[in-house]
């Protein structure tokens, strides 16, 4: 039970410490890998949550695919530190973080105040969250917006070499 | 398997990471950063509809995840051509000197 906590607290302050990180650092391929480290905490945080499925596709698809495609393109801009904005950046910032208190504010205490939230685990989430059950699930009732996916990540894959393209003419 | 933790916990931790991930968007100027902070946003929400699927026993959250992360994947496609085109045309990605869409 401590063991499980010690667990949950460590990779909730690695999230967002490297999330902090990744909004923060000046340089972009620093962002991206302290990225890389929040995908992987919420990866774990899955875990925890016995969604095995989406914790394995967590790792596949946004530590593996987004992320190469991201520093791919930072290494291909060949970009420096970010200098910053001089005039209007104090004010922006200002104005960010008082925004980032109320909604965090506001959300926190909108789960904080409510006395009936469910605090334990059903023994059903042992079963509903391994690939064989959400497969299952995927290529029966979802079929039609599984299939849906697939076109719109082609059409990405296209629009994507049509924009990224030199023009022909 | 895990027992004592309270839901409450992961919705004020994904509170948390989407509010990071909105002053990440407000505050920074370059275009890659601002992307990755949409990142973070969009692994927040996912935080939220897991837990929820978890503690309610209800497999539908999980599926959800599964198209945001694939609607996350096209939008990692688009956007980072979108951002080689912008450097191609103005030799920089810092969203306040864009501003070829201005009326």
């Amino acid at each position: 039970m401590e063991l499980q906590s010690l667990f949950f607290a460590f990779l909730a302050i690695f999230a967002i410490a490297s999330a902090v990180v990744t909004i923060a650092s000046k340089h972009p391929v620093k962002s991206a890998m302290s990225l890389i480290v929040h995908f992987f905490s919420l990866a774990g945080l899955y875990l925890t949550l016995n969604a095995e499925f989406v914790s394995i596709v967590q790792i596949l698809v946004y530590a593996g695919a987004i992320m190469v495609l991201v520093v791919f393109v930072i290494m291909l801009l060949n970009l420096g530190d970010e200098e910053k904005l001089k005039l209007k950046f104090n004010l922006r910032f200002v104005f960010a973080s008082l925004f980032g208190v109320v909604l965090v504010f506001q959300l926190v205490s909108a789960f904080l105040v409510n006395p009936d939230v469910i605090n334990v685990l059903p023994t059903a989430s042992l079963k509903i969250g391994t690939a064989e059950a959400i497969g299952k699930e995927l290529y029966t009732n979802y079929i039609i917006p599984f299939e849906a996916i697939s076109f719109l990540l082609l059409a990405a894959i296209v629009g994507a070499v049509m924009l990224a393209k030199k023009k022909i003419d | 398997m895990l027992e004592n933790i309270p839901q409450d916990y992961y919705l004020a931790l994904s509170a948390i990471l989407f509010t990071i991930g909105t002053i990440g968007v407000l505050t920074r100027r370059n275009a890659i950063i601002i992307f990755m902070s949409i990142e973070i946003m969009l692994n927040a929400v996912n935080l939220t509809l897991v837990s929820f699927s978890a503690f309610m026993g209800d497999q539908a959250g999980q599926i959800f995840v599964f198209f945001v992360m694939a609607v996350a994947a096209a939008e990692a496609a688009v956007g980072l051509a979108i951002v080689l085109g912008l450097f191609r045309l103005k030799q920089s990605i810092y969203v306040d000197e864009v501003n070829i869409m201005k009326w």
